[in-house]
């Protein structure tokens, strides 16, 4: 019962920024246990910061952080994250499969070398994103999709009750996009989603709440962008229009 | 060649060969991947302030230096995780006080003027054998550390922040590698000196990262180039009468670019090949 009423993620009054450049002012938001929640906003907006701010890798000015009821430090073993694909470290030698099993760091001993149960779970988790038949490939000669996959994949092995995805598709083939999030609907039925995307199709077919951030937030409780959120963030009708807008997404217009 | 063997200052210098090597190799991968070799540099410069010390206080140099580099790599660890875009900048500050530190305390040492040479550029054909004894535990203690943690020092590498998620303990595993990396240096400071030790710790493992497919497989193969290059350079500086140091690292430069010029041309030899399919497929 008190699991229920838990809030999965919970932010009260954050305030955070770099250096002295403020980058999220102010943000307040609760989302509730088993959500799908689709983050839209500009490029340098903070979405990203967001995130890391919920994962505690990066710690507020000031405000109140709780993920799955606890400091998001003490949670982290609990969570799972797909960060943002880049090109880094890419001469890294280190192969698909031993990428997949950090992915059970949290479950494994500090000191001991991964069990007999990490490996079947880590191929499990490399069949169902189609990238087992590369499980001995250097991670760095992977094309961007594919490492993407792989990503994914060692989110998925560590079975967490949270998953923070930073721009899942960003460079995977369209195909595969709609997979990815069919996979993750799927996988919404045990756990809450929170995930960064440009695409707004995807928000009509798969989220089940929206924020927009840009300096502020503003989270809508259903899939829809509201005119307020397209006030905010100025690029994001941009996006809208070059992907063509499904018209659920968009409310009627409302006067205010 | 082999008659040099029979001399116990020949035959201690081989052993130190080897032990620095084998330290090397496993630091050495980890400062590459990890780059932290600004760091590196910083903590062999500084530890010349321990040198100096030594010297003006009548203590053993060494322990001088592995004082300061120890006491260096916790200083600039702690800045690096503290303050991240001027991390560079204090490192720098710390490097040039620390030789100056040095060279002002062994001005002021009365009498006795050292030979500098021996601290800058490396006297492994004067490592007597208390120094191996040293060096064994040590080696023994970064080995066990990095086996012991191995899985964790991969992910901490490939991916601080994912590492940091899964409730890996980074900031205590990194300050831990800088400790370990301090302790290296020291010991490669006795062979190739403090201003070469950059080139000893990174050449190799940047040579082995290329034919390598996991971190554990990269230390090895580092540790066994870095064998080949002192070896191959202690023996040529005893040919022709040289400095050893120096003479090492020629040897290890030359390994470099020789790789370098083997990726190259297995580069040249690829990207037509591909290029010829991708036509192919265009027709």
């Amino acid at each position: 019962m008190r699991e229920l009423t838990t809030p999965a993620v919970e932010m009260k009054g954050i305030w955070f920024s770099y250096e002295r450049t403020p980058v999220l002012e102010d943000i307040s938001f609760t989302l509730k246990e088993g959500d799908f929640l689709g983050m839209i906003g500009p490029n340098g907006g903070g979405k990203t910061t967001l995130l890391k701010l919920l994962l505690g890798i990066l710690k507020p000015d000031r405000g109140l952080i709780r993920v799955l009821g606890e400091e998001p430090h003490r949670a982290r073993r609990r969570v799972g994250y797909v960060p943002q694909n880049t090109d880094s470290n890419n001469t890294f030698p280190v192969s698909v499969m031993d990428v997949v099993l950090m992915g059970r760091l949290a479950i494994s001993r500090m000191g001991k070398s991964f069990s007999a149960k990490d490996r079947p779970m880590a191929e499990e988790a490399l069949r169902k994103v189609g990238m087992w038949n590369s499980k001995n490939t250097p991670i760095g000669k992977l094309s961007g999709g594919q490492r993407q996959r792989v990503l994914i994949a060692r989110a998925l092995v560590a079975e967490p009750e949270i998953l923070f995805l930073d721009e899942p598709t960003a460079k995977v083939d369209p195909e595969f996009e709609s997979n990815i999030y069919d996979f993750l609907k799927e996988l919404n039925r045990r756990a809450t989603i929170v995930t960064i995307t440009h695409d707004v199709g995807v928000i009509s077919r798969y989220v089940k709440s929206v924020a927009c951030v840009n300096r502020t937030l503003i989270y809508h409780e259903e899939a829809q962008i509201t005119n307020e959120m397209l006030e905010m963030a100025y690029e994001c009708p941009v996006d809208l229009i070059a992907h063509g807008i499904p018209h659920r997404v968009l409310p009627h217009h409302e006067h205010h | 060649m082999w008659e040099a063997l029979q001399y116990d200052f020949m035959r201690n210098a081989l052993l130190a060969g080897l032990l620095v090597s084998i330290s090397c190799g496993i630091i050495g991968s980890l400062v590459v991947v990890n780059r932290i070799v600004f760091i590196s540099g910083g903590i062999a410069h500084a530890a010349f302030g321990g040198v100096g010390l030594g010297f003006f206080y009548g203590f053993s140099p060494f322990l001088g230096a592995a004082a300061f580099a120890s006491g260096a790599s916790l200083i600039m660890g702690a800045v690096s995780l503290k303050n991240k875009h001027r991390a560079d900048t204090i490192i720098g500050v710390l490097w040039a006080i620390g030789m100056a530190v040095g060279i002002i305390l062994i001005d002021l040492t009365p009498g006795y003027h050292v030979d500098l040479m021996s601290y800058l550029f490396g006297s492994i054909l004067a490592v007597p054998s208390a120094d191996l004894w040293l060096m064994l535990p040590l080696d023994g203690f970064i080995f066990l550390a990095v086996l012991f943690f191995y899985k964790e020092f991969v992910a901490l590498s490939y991916d601080e922040e994912f590492a940091f998620v899964m409730g890996v303990p980074v900031k205590t595993l990194y300050l831990l590698l800088l400790g370990m990396t301090a302790f290296s240096i020291v010991m490669i400071i006795r062979v190739v000196g403090l201003i070469l030790v950059i080139a000893l710790l990174t050449i190799p493992p940047f040579i082995a990262e290329k034919y390598t497919r996991s971190l554990g497989h990269m230390m090895l193969l580092s540790s066994i180039l870095s064998i080949c290059f002192t070896f191959l350079g202690l023996w040529l500086s005893y040919v022709f009468d040289i400095t050893s140091g120096a003479t090492i690292i020629l040897v290890a430069g030359v390994g470099f670019f020789f790789s370098q010029i083997l990726n190259f041309i297995k580069g040249k030899v690829e990207i037509p090949f591909r290029k010829q399919w991708s036509d192919h497929e265009n027709h």
